[in-house]
């Protein structure tokens, strides 16, 4: 298991940062302290220094053997990457946009998930893959969030932060854990908010979910950008009386379902909001497991709110593709109100 | 067609009088074993989808004595000559085979998926042509920590089709990695010849084309195949950049255990017959007198005891125990969903 240091929050210690230079920091601390840990993915080097600017400076400090900006080879980068987590490397793949983990499925689905498993434990694949999602403007190929495809297979852990504190613990724990992991970034988010985060190295443990916002009413169960909806939606509530409970999952595998279970224990009401397609989405197997679990004990269905089932429309006006604060507004109303 | 070594090809190069005798060991061994395979598959005592590697003995010999303990070795579903070939424990190859707890993977691998970290045999691909880019991020890591080795990739001729062979040969022709790539050339691609799946039957041409040494060398001529195996090795130790050797043999069996030969011509398949490694080289031990018979029949008996005790000692291993059934998801079984 990897140790968790808790952050010092609020100190001289911290600085205000965005997603994507919290994960850049996650990167620098890991390659500074672990030789292992190798970098590989396209146009990663610098000057170009990532698409998304998150390797920015990495290859000028560790040189460009630890930071490989490689072909246009998605099965090769992550073939790769295996075969060096295989000799006991650490490297961090990125593939550019999720949409393009089609393109490496094999290796990531039924190499680097089912080697240890294959070899009887002999054998351990330490890798992480970077990735992004969510921004409709790029159109149906650059938008898929299919977090769900890799929570079906076994043998890969699956991440998604929702603020840069998050972004960097996470990122420094996947490095560190001696599973594959997926760790899924969304690029609106990356930008769009500053938090204080620890400018030393911290890990945020795998597997744990964070109340977000407590409240006795509603339990959400979210994760990635969704988060912000669901507050959103939250607080717009509060001013009418109905305390809405967010508990940010920020690790889909292992999925924390004792904190999803006592909350929706608590409240009675259980709504899981996410921007992958509603339809055999991660809400599903959650819902599930909430109404299993908890049948006797609620006051009402357990909902969902994703994103319906047609690819990503490229025009956003009138196209709305992910879920809006009002849709999850709605959705919590009618559930308080069942 | 090629033809076997004869007497007059005595140059033997580095390979001393044991090095051959341990060829003929490994061809022999790799004979017995996938017959007995064979044999137990359609007896019903061996549950196991098995791909025979007969035809393949001289080459997997050959890149056998071209191996040192430090090279590892990424090889594909039908991977038992490599295996052996690394040195591999006969007798947890046999039990993981069988699905036992013994075996090399303790019952979660089987057949296709062969892995022997301490022999250097990582690991093995049931998917086509999914072992190269794996070889070369090996090939990476021991290329940025300067470790002396040789990394191999074995693969058919028929994962020259797949996308993955391409991304990989093009990465480590251009990082210049220490990797090997032994394309077997068995002249099938399942249940489909060579000239009606590939535009340019020449593969050593393809490989050209990505900046790397090749080279293309007889299957049925051990001797050859070992040379020119064992100076791309050298090669790869020595920082030199990848190579790719086409060795050209050809399947004496169908693609599976106990599969039809019908698409097979009968007179290609018996030309190659003629050939058929592990005898062929007996016959040139003994004409070349470098082994005599009584040597000769010694290791034949030792392979039949050593093959025998594997699969004895398969067939009376235990079952993996239930609770084995979710330990090696995750390095942390409690990290495992519970429904």
């Amino acid at each position: 298991m990897t140790a968790t240091v808790e952050p010092e929050l609020g100190t001289s210690s911290t600085k205000r940062m965005t997603m994507a230079v919290a994960m850049n920091s996650a990167l620098d601390l890991a390659m500074d302290r672990d030789d292992s840990v190798l970098l590989l993915g396209e146009d990663i080097a610098d000057p170009a220094g990532g698409v998304f600017k998150v390797t920015k400076g990495l290859s000028t400090k560790y040189g460009t053997g630890r930071v490989r900006a490689t072909p246009i080879s998605e099965t090769a980068i992550i073939g790769a990457a295996v075969g060096a987590a295989l000799a006991g490397m650490r490297p961090v793949a990125e593939i550019m946009f999720m949409d393009f983990v089609t393109v490496c499925l094999d290796q990531i689905t039924n190499h680097a998930a089912k080697l240890r498993y294959m070899s009887g434990g002999h054998s351990s694949v330490p890798l992480t893959i970077r990735t992004t999602v969510g921004e409709q403007r790029f159109g149906a190929q650059h938008t898929q969030s299919l977090e769900t495809w890799f929570m079906h297979t076994p043998g890969i852990k699956v991440v998604m932060p929702s603020n840069p504190i998050d972004a960097k613990g996470l990122l420094a724990s996947c490095i560190a854990d001696n599973d594959p992991c997926l760790y899924i970034e969304n690029i609106s988010l990356a930008y769009s908010q500053k938090d204080e985060v620890p400018v030393k190295e911290y890990f945020t443990p795998l597997g744990e979910a964070a109340v977000t916002r407590a409240g006795r009413d509603v339990t959400v169960i979210t994760y990635g950008p969704a988060v912000h909806t669901a507050v959103a939606a939250a607080e717009v509530l509060a001013a009418e009386g109905v305390e809405v409970e967010v508990i940010d999952l920020r690790t889909l595998m292992p999925l924390d379902m004792d904190t999803v279970l006592a909350s929706a224990s608590r409240t009675g009401r259980a709504l899981i909001v996410h921007d992958a397609h509603t339809f055999l989405g991660p809400g599903a197997e959650i819902a599930a497991q909430i109404a299993n679990d908890l049948f006797g004990e609620l006051k009402g269905p357990v909902r969902r709110v994703g994103t319906g089932f047609s690819p990503a429309p490229y025009a956003p006006s009138g196209l709305d593709f992910h879920p809006t604060s009002d849709t999850v507004a709605a959705a919590i109303c009618e559930l308080v109100d069942y | 067609m090629t033809q076997s070594p004869t007497t007059e090809q005595v140059d033997v190069g580095d390979l001393s009088t044991d090095d051959l005798r341990e060829m003929y060991k490994t061809m022999r061994l790799i004979t017995v074993t996938g017959e007995r395979a064979v044999v137990e598959v359609k007896a019903g005592r061996l549950k196991s989808a098995f791909y025979p590697v007969r035809g393949l003995e001289g080459s997997c010999a050959a890149l056998g004595s071209a191996m040192r303990p430090e090279d590892q070795i990424v090889s594909t579903y039908r991977s038992l000559g490599d295996a052996l070939a690394k040195r591999s424990s006969l007798r947890r190859i046999i039990a993981e085979i069988y699905g036992k707890a013994d075996g090399t993977s303790k019952g979660k691998g089987g057949a296709m998926h062969l892995h022997d970290q301490e022999a250097g045999f990582i690991t093995s691909t049931g998917v086509v042509g999914a072992g190269l880019p794996i070889a070369v991020g090996l090939a990476l890591a021991a290329s940025i920590r300067g470790e002396k080795r040789a990394v191999v990739a074995t693969f058919g001729d028929g994962s020259t089709s797949i996308g993955a062979w391409h991304e990989a040969m093009n990465l480590a022709g251009l990082w210049k990695l220490p990797v090997v790539f032994v394309c077997q050339n068995n002249q099938w691609a399942e249940h489909t010849p060579i000239d009606e799946y590939a535009a340019v039957t020449d593969l050593e041409s393809r490989a050209r084309a990505y900046g790397m040494t090749t080279a293309k060398v007889d299957g049925f001529d051990p001797i050859r195949t070992a040379r020119v195996l064992s100076e791309a090795t050298a090669r790869a130790r020595a920082g030199e950049g990848p190579s790719f050797v086409e060795v050209v043999t050809y399947r004496l069996t169908g693609h599976s255990g106990s599969s039809d030969y019908s698409y097979m011509p009968k007179d290609q398949l018996a030309a190659a017959t003629e050939r058929d490694p592990a005898p062929a080289f007996r016959r040139w031990l003994l004409d070349a007198e470098i082994v005599d018979e009584t040597a000769l029949e010694e290791i034949d008996k030792q392979v039949a005891a050593e093959v025998d005790d594997a699969f004895e000692f398969a067939q009376n291993a235990p079952q993996p125990n239930a609770s084995e059934r979710y330990t090696d998801v995750f390095a942390d079984e409690r990290q495992v969903p519970k429904s």
